[in-house]
């Protein structure tokens, strides 16, 4: 697929956020957030510290109902977690089950999502296949480096064969060569699986290699501040893309976003 | 056992060989004491006609149903007022006002309710256990990594699987904590309830034995009750190390 369908505006919508206002312990959180998420896409949201990124995914995952306007999914509102829909925590030694083994931990999603035990197994396979932990089904997640914990958390979430993933700062506690890697699968996770991700870091370079957009928050209350389309080629290389004129002019563009709306505090 | 074990014993040892020779040197008519060489043919004695081992089977039968009984109740309460806040506001005030009166206080009552036999020992020993129980099980409930309620939520488990996938194999290290510290003290108040008022087992053959003026019986009955409640723990150990070895281990490296 080229770069420019991708970004075909004419495409369905899959995530719809109408004048999304959000108060949590009696203050404004998000206020006023308008956003329309692609299907197919990888929408990365970028947005100085405590600006309101988390709280932003988790509307996208019905962790949190909007105190004003609405989340649509698939044009419906969304109010509770749905199947179809995986996140991906940053701290994924928190959320793995210690006492199950990556098989285990895989198995979980597929329970909760009353797979036919017969079912499971092949399942439970392919996905481990799919970030690389094939041979290391038996291990615990304490057995585990960062880096696979967290192939370990994106497998259980591929299990649930989502529609959307919502990844919070996913490779922000890894090592910068685990990071490039990790980068570089989810993106050809996303070239298989055609899902469309929501992707939060605050990492700007990050977000301009993966993304098919990038939205900046602007802090008290989180609001969208920027929203830049990125016409990269895909598929995208770490070397290469990184060096490409377009690259380092969305990066400039980013980088004086960021640092104006950490004067606006 | 290693060397340093075997070295705890010495001073046991010698402080038994001690007592038994003053003893016989001395010989004295007690009442209350007796060589240990007299305890221990006693109670030699005692296992070889039945009477012991009558008395440990009624005794076993009150710590073990008292503790069944009251440490399903302290789980269920315990998991239930862990996981809701409002239940737990509602129980509050009748938890804390009944956990602090010393169980065998409560006897008076349950002999009015249960006359003598194993119900008034089942029920004290019950009310130990059930607070014990359900107070480290709400704990622990508590404490459970509030990332994996969430991953539940997410993945939209239904309240039960939230329950026996998620919280009760994350608090069961600390639960089986609280089940060994409930089963410690159900043997202890079982033979508490028997030497006190309840007519059987060995709390109540001991006592039996002090009235007869036997302390030779009294003392082997008393060292039973020292070896059934060592071996009691020392199961309880076991099964301990045997369950949880791994997820103890992967507990602590967290
Ligand atoms: N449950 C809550 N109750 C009250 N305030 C909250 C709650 N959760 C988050 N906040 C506040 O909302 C703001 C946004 O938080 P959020 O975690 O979404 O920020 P973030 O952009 O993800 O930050 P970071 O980059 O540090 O992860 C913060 O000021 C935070 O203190
Ligand atoms: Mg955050």
């Amino acid at each position: 697929m080229t770069d420019s369908a991708m970004n075909s505006a004419g495409r369905q919508s899959l995530y719809e956020f109408r004048d999304v206002g959000l108060t949590l312990g009696g203050k404004l959180i998000l206020n006023g957030i308008e956003i329309t998420v692609r299907k197919g896409e990888i929408l990365c949201i970028v947005g100085a510290s405590g600006c309101g990124k988390t709280t932003l995914l988790r509307l996208a995952g019905g962790l949190y109902r909007p105190s004003q306007g609405s989340v649509l999914f698939d044009g419906a509102p969304m109010t509770m977690p749905r199947q179809d829909v995986a996140i991906i925590f940053q701290d994924y030694g928190r959320a793995l089950l210690p006492w199950r083994t990556a098989t285990g931990n895989v198995a979980l999603a597929l329970e909760a999502a009353k797979v036919p035990a017969a079912e499971r197994k092949g399942r439970i396979e392919a996905s481990l296949a799919k970030v690389g932990l094939a041979d290391h089904a038996d291990k615990y997640p304490t057995e585990m480096s960062g880096g696979m914990q967290q192939r370990l958390q994106i497998a259980r979430c591929l299990a649930q064969e989502p529609q959307a993933l919502l990844m919070d700062e996913p490779f922000g506690a890894l090592d910068a060569m685990t990071r490039q890697s990790l980068q570089d699968e989810t993106l050809a996770l996303h070239a298989d699986s055609g899902a469309t991700i929501i992707f939060v870091t605050h990492d700007l370079e990050e977000a301009i290699y993966l993304g098919d957009r990038v939205i900046g928050l602007l802090p008290h209350p989180g609001r969208v501040g920027i929203e830049i389309d990125v016409h990269l080629p895909r598929p995208r290389s770490q070397l290469a893309t990184r060096e490409e004129p377009e690259f380092l002019r969305l990066r400039r563009e980013l980088f004086d976003f960021i640092e104006k709306s950490e004067g606006h505090r | 056992m290693s060397s340093d074990r075997l070295k705890g014993l010495i001073l046991p040892a010698l402080a038994v060989l001690a007592f038994e020779i003053w003893l016989r040197a001395f010989p004295i008519a007690s009442d209350a004491l007796a060589p240990p060489s007299a305890a221990v043919m006693a109670l030699a004695q005692g296992l070889a006609d039945g009477s012991v081992l009558l008395a440990t089977r009624d005794t076993l039968l009150g710590a073990i149903i008292g503790l069944g009984i009251g440490s399903s109740i302290g789980l269920l309460l315990g998991v239930l007022t862990g996981l809701l806040p409002p239940l737990d506001r509602l129980l509050e005030v009748s938890i804390e006002s009944i956990r602090p009166i010393p169980s065998v206080a409560l006897l008076p009552i349950g002999l009015m309710v249960f006359g003598f036999g194993y119900a008034l020992e089942f029920s004290i020993v019950a009310k130990t256990c059930l607070f014990a129980t359900l107070i480290l099980t709400r704990s622990a409930v508590r404490g459970v990594e509030p990332r994996l309620m969430e991953v539940a939520r997410a993945l939209r488990l239904s309240p039960f699987a939230r329950v026996t996938k998620i919280v009760l194999p994350a608090a069961l290290p600390q639960i089986f904590v609280a089940f060994r510290l409930a089963a410690g003290a159900a043997l202890i108040v079982a033979v508490t309830v028997e030497i006190t008022i309840n007519p059987q087992g060995l709390g109540h053959a001991m006592m039996t034995a002090q009235q007869a003026l036997r302390p030779d019986v009294m003392l082997g009955y008393l060292l039973w009750i020292g070896i059934v409640g060592f071996l009691w723990n020392a199961a309880l150990l076991l099964a301990q190390r045997h369950l949880f070895g791994r997820a103890a281990v992967s507990e602590a490296m967290r």
